[in-house]
């Protein structure tokens, strides 16, 4: 034990030290710009830390080694390194020395971006108010340098410096393209010294932040905003556009940063995915700082290749005392809360390189806490370690200077008394480029032992045992367990004092009062003895002595009675076990669904082989509706349909006997499974956005769709704008990735609107200077964007190159590639097709008339209240009409509704379907298309169409999907009635052969959730009851997108009515 | 032809004429106007149904019924089988294989207090206040709604019209018939409901505030103790003896009914929590009450038993409020009710659709029939239900000797919308037309594309 001492030489060295950590380090040697006030004090901060284990890497440590460092530098490490004589050594025997940890998420020194102070209620902003020649969008501000902005904050890095980070990548966390990032050291020194590397990373995000135009209003919006800016810049880079551009700035500053670690923060895991698509188109692989919430979507996040920054934020645990309350929270968050701290883990176990932040946390002290909990929950030291020092370094192209203890790197290490993350362990020293931080002073005197103690006059047993750093006091008087007293100690320099309570005059065999015992003494040299004075409960002062008899530490401890010290250390063990009921290292105890949400799938069902035998059968073909017919699918596929067939081995037998057995139904208007946003409402032409971007797998009504027998729905741009954006078909396989929900193949679709919702009829008094604001303007709006896309169309032939695909301008064109008249240009083309939102009668012949002149057919006319009226017009157009059964009354411009719309279209020979525009009607579409026969009188099997083939049409997906015929897609729903009726329920739906719902699973789904629901709720109870925190629960529903909801608001709350919107 | 017959045939004229049967509906055609279609008139003759599947509003079916109503009233409900004839001398409508049901009642909607949704203009079904007692929604009451007509001709008869926004009192609902010349002529029953949306107990704000949710109690009980309060003193105002030389308090006076048991006490309230205190509040004032909304009333089906509180459930056409609830929820609380003795009503609701979307009022209760209850139950929901909670089950509701003949006939199960057709009505007594300006449209635009009218 002794040869941890230091000796008086090494205490005095200490000192100097000290001292020497007041000022800063200057390079005798160096040149600088700052003048100097006084004399010039530069020292070489030489310093030898000998017999420490070093862990130079987070993989690799060296015991018995010796860290030498010089000028903020590290000059050697290991076991034979020379100490030069000028060093000063410090004695680290017993202790560890770390590489310090870098955190890549941070906004250390830069002032948190101002708020603008346009009110809601102003006008909007449609073009940027900065000053300067910068982008034309406030959110879009690559310009900004965080060394430029950067501001040394000792009392903010002090907080970064006591959980152990000596360097972090800081940037100025708002807006878009949000500009460079600098890596900072976190010692206190001039700005120009701290600074590793002022341009070190260039920053991104879906957020428009403190930007207050109105475009971006959505997540399509954000995406298609970087996807353009980076089109933008390249033009401007290869174009050298100067004669249309001008200088901007913005752009300029965008190229130079694109050779940096390029670093996107999202919000969760499905947004992750969003901006790893981005990067693949733009030849770029984020660095993603993520949510905390990776684990939900792991391996589709592993094939992005994206290294990753994670936070460790855990929510909390919900106070379910209350049942009621409990109600409120759902499975989805119970079980987040379960996992989340296994995140990190899970990430490390499925390979995905990562590194951690204290970004996103509440208080940033709890970091270390949190990280005990990853840990606690699988996560190994050494991925820890890795995480917060190695590949932070490597991400920023910082290897060379941080990360590891090599010589040439830059001194940051942490001095520990244990294994860093051992729960007991202490971070002693943070020093940063060779400046000392003490976080927890070194405990160095071992007084370890039993002595003779005497009080006054009085003869006791005094006993430390127990752990060097913290040693546990006590006194006993005699062998009996009960006379003896626990001792508070403090100890510092060369002095000690003790204090105990003689709770009774008994407690000692001396009259000494009851109270609180005080004594304060000194140690001798070598200390064995303690000698001082004490003032005792009576008011008596009385001399008092220590001499230390034994040294050996387990004697100290057999001295103190070791069973008691057993039975204190089962309680301790017992008290552990209640605080984390049944939680064991890496086994995670809750199923990760897909999605992870209730009614998930803990494995994805695949594609199965089923006979359904004697159904009555709606081929939607020219065979018509066919009784006690049997069909056959295979490999996803319809195979045969006929009667008699025999089932393939290994096919499952569905007896359809009064059962009807259709293809899925398809919603040709639907607002679900779309994340943050249904309109980009900024502007009056917005046909750059795309719902693909935005196609959100982890919503419960896909689910609750696929029990009404919907299998393919096209997901719909609002209708705000008279040309919104382009949107997503697809087939509802639920659990999978929103990716690998589309409808490969489809073509392209566009959201265009006409009428009360895009000349902001309903929106309030200030919004009434976008135009248009009338019909008429509505008709100029469309003529004039067209008239655009057409000279843009001209323009990228005339630079002699025709287009091929829209992925790249021609090699040699200065056109600049414009996503939104890309999109316009394929609708003159032919290669995109408008289903267009409309009401009355004038502005539907409007539209077709412009788009005849422009040389293009309107698709589809969606809503088409009063497609009656000019179904003739309609029908030599050729558009099909996808309406409502019988909305009407809403708004003044549905006041000629009639429910005989569908009807009177379809006998016009109008292609017609009933759509849902509505999360709620979409899973009892099969009932609507029964109103076509209710008003108008046309056949039911005519009708069903309207929900099933006739959309598929308007889709172009007809070859695939929409009826029941060999080699089509295995759509398939079996109904227990007749499917037009309300009595009808989907009891199967298939969706490429896969049954992704059934009644029967649906009964065991419940079950799961309910058996899930109440383990979890055990468990936070026992988390409250163990004086744990938790979050008061409040309900929240998934928000319903209906075509004219603004904004990117994700949740209602209880009370919102299920609200069909204004259309 | 007697004068029924016109009637019916008026409401059918088109049909009847386009399909050349009688060229002397069309001078008739031209002389009205569908979108206010003229109210039936007095008949004091007597008329018989014969061979309709009666379903009588009580649960019971008679597959071969006659049905007799002489002026308002029925006069015989029976069996064909069994009846013993008296009504030789009546008009005679043979409706063999067709279905007779009760006019279905709305309740707690804004028919004929809004006309657009979206134009402030045509709205009249909230006030602003606080407390508005006062308020009574039936001097509001358009009968010339272009829109009545349309919920109409799919079987809603009668519906209890209410003031629904603003504060905590609401205001007083009155019940019509929907054949009316004018409120007066249309009132059924007057000021018979006090609503009161009930305090909210959970406070959210807005993605603008954070997007978080605030923390909750203490605005709820400050409502809470406010509505107390207000009717603690309006029962002491109601409470005095001579009032003379006091001046008046409108609000207070208009409590007094609630107090004597003259009306009731409709609350919305949709939280569990809400739920419960809500019916606190009501036992503990002594006050009949009834629940309106309910959406989370399976988790309170034993103290709504207890204290004998009937249900308006809005809407089954609803997708659960929470994502781990059962996907069919919506569609079987109604089941969940009836199996635990609660009455239960559905309507469309108070929401943006709760007019004009009334008339899908029977397929929200075939939405009922197809999860958990019978037919017969699921017509209850509709029509005798909503009789006993608005207080006039004696004389409607039901298909019974003694009520009034307010009825229509349907070709099919009224509740199925592959089946349901309705072809006639009567309102205590009077046919109604059951045209409307949709139906014109419809016949306008057929006859301008040549195409044959079919079912309509």
């Amino acid at each position: 034990m002794k040869q941890h001492l230091l000796n008086r030489k090494q205490i005095m060295n200490c000192f100097l030290l000290l001292l020497a950590c007041l000022l800063s380090f200057t390079d005798v040697f160096a040149q600088e710009t700052y003048p100097v006030n006084g004399v010039h004090d530069t020292r070489d901060g030489k310093y030898a830390f000998t017999n420490a284990t070093i862990h130079t890497h987070y993989n690799q440590k060296v015991e018995n080694a010796t860290l030498l460092i010089e000028k903020g530098k590290i000059v050697s490490v290991g076991t034979s390194v020379r100490i030069p004589k000028d060093a000063v050594t410090i004695d680290m025997a017993g202790k560890h020395i770390y590489p310090s940890f870098i955190d890549l998420y941070t906004e250390y020194g830069i002032a948190e971006a101002e708020k603008s102070d346009h009110k809601w209620s102003d006008p909007p902003i449609y073009i940027s108010k900065k000053d300067g020649a910068y982008s034309w969008n406030s959110a879009i501000h690559p310009e900004i340098e965080a060394a430029e902005l950067f501001k040394v904050d000792n009392k903010a890095a002090d907080e970064y410096r006591k959980l152990g980070f000596g360097t972090v990548l800081t940037h100025h966390q708002d807006g878009i393209a949000r500009g460079s990032g600098s890596l900072v050291l976190l010692h206190n020194d001039r700005e120009n010294k701290v600074i590793v590397n002022d341009k070190a990373s260039a920053h991104y995000s879906f957020r428009k932040g403190h930007s207050p135009m109105s475009y971006p209003s959505s997540l399509m919006g954000s995406i298609a905003l970087l996807r353009q800016t980076y089109l933008d810049a390249d033009w401007y880079a290869k174009a050298k556009p100067q004669d249309e551009e001008g200088v901007n700035l913005s752009l300029q500053a965008f190229n130079e940063l694109q050779n940096l670690p390029q670093i996107f923060t999202v919000v969760d895991r499905l947004t992750a995915l969003r901006a790893d698509k981005v990067g693949d188109e733009f030849g770029k692989q984020y660095i993603i700082k993520g949510g905390g919430d990776e684990f939900m979507r792991l391996n589709e996040l592993k094939a992005s290749n994206a290294s990753m920054i994670i936070p460790l934020k855990f929510p909390e645990a919900y106070d379910v005392e209350d049942p009621f309350d409990a109600q409120n929270v759902s499975l989805k968050d119970m079980k987040h809360w379960e996992l989340a701290p296994h995140n990190a883990r899970l990430l490390a176990d499925a390979g995905i390189e990562f590194a951690l932040t204290t970004s996103d946390l509440k208080k940033k002290d709890s970091f270390l806490k949190q990280l005990r909990k990853a840990i606690d929950s699988g996560l190994s030291e050494e991925d820890a370690l890795k995480a917060l020092t190695h590949t932070p370094a490597k991400l920023v192209n910082a290897s060379g200077e941080v990360g590891s203890l090599e010589q040439g790197k830059i001194a940051n290490f942490l001095i520990t008394s244990g294994p860093i993350f051992d729960k007991k362990s202490k971070i002693h020293q943070n020093w940063i480029a060779g400046q000392k931080h003490v976080l927890a002073p070194i405990k160095d005197k071992d007084l370890i032992g039993v002595y003779d103690l005497k009080l006054g006059d009085t003869d006791y047993t005094l006993i430390a045992k127990g752990k060097v750093e913290q040693p546990d006091f006590l006194i006993k008087w005699s062998n009996k367990k009960k006379d003896r007293v626990k001792v508070n100690h403090k100890q510092e320099e060369g002095r000690i004092s003790l204090n105990f309570n003689n709770a009774k005059d008994s407690t000692s065999h001396a009259k000494m009062g009851t109270g609180i015992v005080r004594l304060s003494g000194w140690l001798s040299d070598d200390l064995k003895t303690w000698t001082g004075k004490a003032d005792l409960p009576n008011g008596e002062w009385v001399d008092w002595s220590a001499k230390r008899t034994k040294e050996d530490p387990e004697e100290a401890a057999k001295a103190a009675d070791e069973e008691e010290e057993e039975k204190d250390k089962k309680k301790e063990t017992a008290k552990k076990a209640a605080d984390t009921p049944q939680e064991k290292k890496r086994n995670v105890l809750t199923p990760i669904t897909y999605p992870f949400l209730p009614y998930g799938w803990e494995e994805q069902p695949t594609a199965e082989t089923v006979l359904f035998t004697n159904a009555t059968v709606w081929t939607n073909e020219e065979d018509g509706i066919l009784e006690e017919t049997d069909v056959l699918i295979q490999g996803g596929k319809i195979k045969s349909i006929g009667k008699g067939l025999s089932a393939p081995s290994g096919a499952k037998t569905v007896d359809a006997t009064g059962k009807h057995l259709t293809c899925g139904v398809i919603d040709e208007h639907s607002h679900i499974a779309i994340s943050r946003g249904v309109n980009e409402s900024g502007q009056a032409s917005s046909a750059e956005v795309r719902i693909g971007d935005v196609v959100n797998s982890d919503d419960i009504n896909i689910y609750r769709q696929l029990s009404g027998g919907v299998t393919t729905s096209q997901l719909l741009h609002g209708s705000a704008n008279p040309i919104g954006g382009q949107s997503a078909i697809i087939k509802l396989r639920w659990g999978m990735a929103p990716e690998k929900m589309k409808f490969e193949g489809a073509d392209g679709f566009i959201k265009f609107a006409l009428g009360e919702n895009v000349k902001q009829s309903n929106w309030g008094d200030s919004n009434t200077t976008r135009f248009p604001q009338s019909r008429m303007g509505v008709e100029q709006a469309f003529i004039d964007h067209f008239s655009r896309a057409q000279a843009y169309g001209e323009a990228l032939k005339g630079g002699g190159n025709v287009r091929k695909g829209r992925k790249a301008a021609p090699s040699g064109s200065t056109v600049r590639r414009d996503l939104e008249l890309d999109a316009l240009l394929e609708i003159i083309e032919s290669k995109r097709f408008i289903t267009c939102h409309s009401y009355v009668q004038s502005e539907i012949t409007m539209l077709m008339r412009v788009a005849e002149q422009f040389g293009f057919r309107v698709n589809t006319f969606t809503h088409i209240l009063e497609g009656y009226k000019i179904a003739d017009k309609m029908k030599e157009h050729g558009v099909s009409g996808s309406t409502f059964s019988d909305w009407w009354a809403y708004k003044y411009e549905v006041i000629d509704a009639i429910p005989h719309n569908g009807a009177i279209m379809h006998e016009m020979g109008v292609t017609t379907s009933f759509n849902s525009d509505d999360a709620e009607m979409a899973r009892r579409l099969n009932q609507e298309a029964a109103k076509a026969v209710k008003y108008g009188g046309i056949s039911e099997e005519e009708a069903w169409k309207f929900v099933t083939l006739n959309p598929a049409k308007m889709l172009h997906i007809d070859n695939r999907v929409g009826s029941i015929k060999a080699g089509k897609d295995a759509d398939v729903v079996l109904w227990s009635d007749n499917p037009l009726s309300i009595y009808a329920k989907a009891q199967q739906t298939y969706v490429d052969g896969v049954c992704y719902f059934d009644m029967e699973e649906d009964q065991k789904h419940r079950k799961a959730i309910k058996a899930e629901r109440d383990r979890l709720i055990q468990k936070m109870l026992a988390v409250k009851k163990n004086g744990g925190k938790t979050q008061k629960p409040m309900p929240k529903q998934k928000k319903l997108y209906h075509c004219d909801d603004l904004g990117e608001e994700e949740h209602e709350d209880f009370y919102h009515e299920h609200h069909k919107g204004h259309w | 032809m007697t004068i029924v017959h016109s009637y019916i045939l008026r409401a059918f004229c088109c049909l009847l004429a386009i399909g050349s049967l009688f060229a002397l509906s069309v001078p008739q055609l031209q002389a009205q106007n569908p979108s206010v279609p003229t109210p039936g008139g007095n008949d004091e003759g007597c008329t018989v149904l014969m061979g309709g599947v009666a379903h009588l509003g009580d649960g019971t079916v008679i597959e071969n019924s006659i049905i007799v109503f002489e002026g308002e009233k029925l006069t015989l409900v029976a069996n064909a089988a069994v009846a013993k004839g008296g009504w030789e001398s009546c008009t005679k409508l043979d409706i063999t294989g067709k279905h007779v049901y009760p006019g279905f009642i709305a309740m707690n909607t804004h028919m004929g207090l809004a006309e657009v949704g979206a134009v402030r203009a045509t709205k009249d079904n909230s006030e602003v206040g606080d407390m508005n007692p006062h308020i009574r929604s039936i001097i509001a009451y358009n009968t010339d709604s272009r829109v009545t007509p349309t919920v109409r001709s799919n079987g809603v008869l009668m519906a209890q019209v209410v003031p629904q926004g603003g504060g905590m009192l609401s205001g007083r609902s009155s019940v019509v018939q929907l054949d009316a010349w004018n409120y007066e002529d249309a009132v059924y029953q007057a000021d018979g409901g006090l609503h009161v949306n009930w305090p909210r107990m959970l406070n959210y704000r807005g993605a603008w505030g954070g997007g978080g949710v605030e923390k909750k109690g203490e605005k709820y009980l400050k409502n809470l103790d406010k509505l107390r309060s207000f009717f603690a003193e309006a029962r002491a105002y109601c409470a005095k003896e001579n009032t003379k030389g006091q001046k008046e308090n409108l609000k207070f006076k208009a409590m007094c009914d609630l107090f004597n048991g003259k009306q009731k006490l409709f609350v919305k309230a949709n939280y569990i929590k809400e739920i419960i205190d809500a019916v606190h509040f009501a036992k503990a004032e002594k006050v009949e009450m009834v629940l309106v909304g309910g959406n989370d009333c399976h988790m309170a089906l034993d103290i709504l038993k207890e204290n004998n509180i009937s249900v308006v459930l809005n809407k089954t056409h609803n997708l659960p409020r929470r994502a781990g609830e059962d996907i069919d929820l919506p569609f079987k609380l109604p089941a969940m009710l009836q199996e635990a003795g609660i009455d239960c009503a559905i309507t469309v609701g108070d929401g943006w659709d709760g007019f004009w979307d009334q008339r899908n009022l029977c397929f929200e209760a075939g939405t009922a029939a197809a999860y958990g209850m019978s037919k017969e139950e699921a017509l209850m929901t509709i029509t005798a239900n909503p009789a006993k909670m608005l207080g006039i089950a004696e004389t409607t509701g039901t298909l019974a000797e003694g009520k009034d003949a307010t009825l229509i006939i349907s070709t099919g199960d009224v509740l199925d919308m592959r089946s349901s057709h309705i072809e006639y009505a009567f309102i205590q007594g009077r046919p109604v037309d059951m045209d409307n300006k949709q139906k014109a449209l419809y016949r306008k635009f057929m006859e301008k594309y040549g195409k044959e009218i079919k079912q309509h």
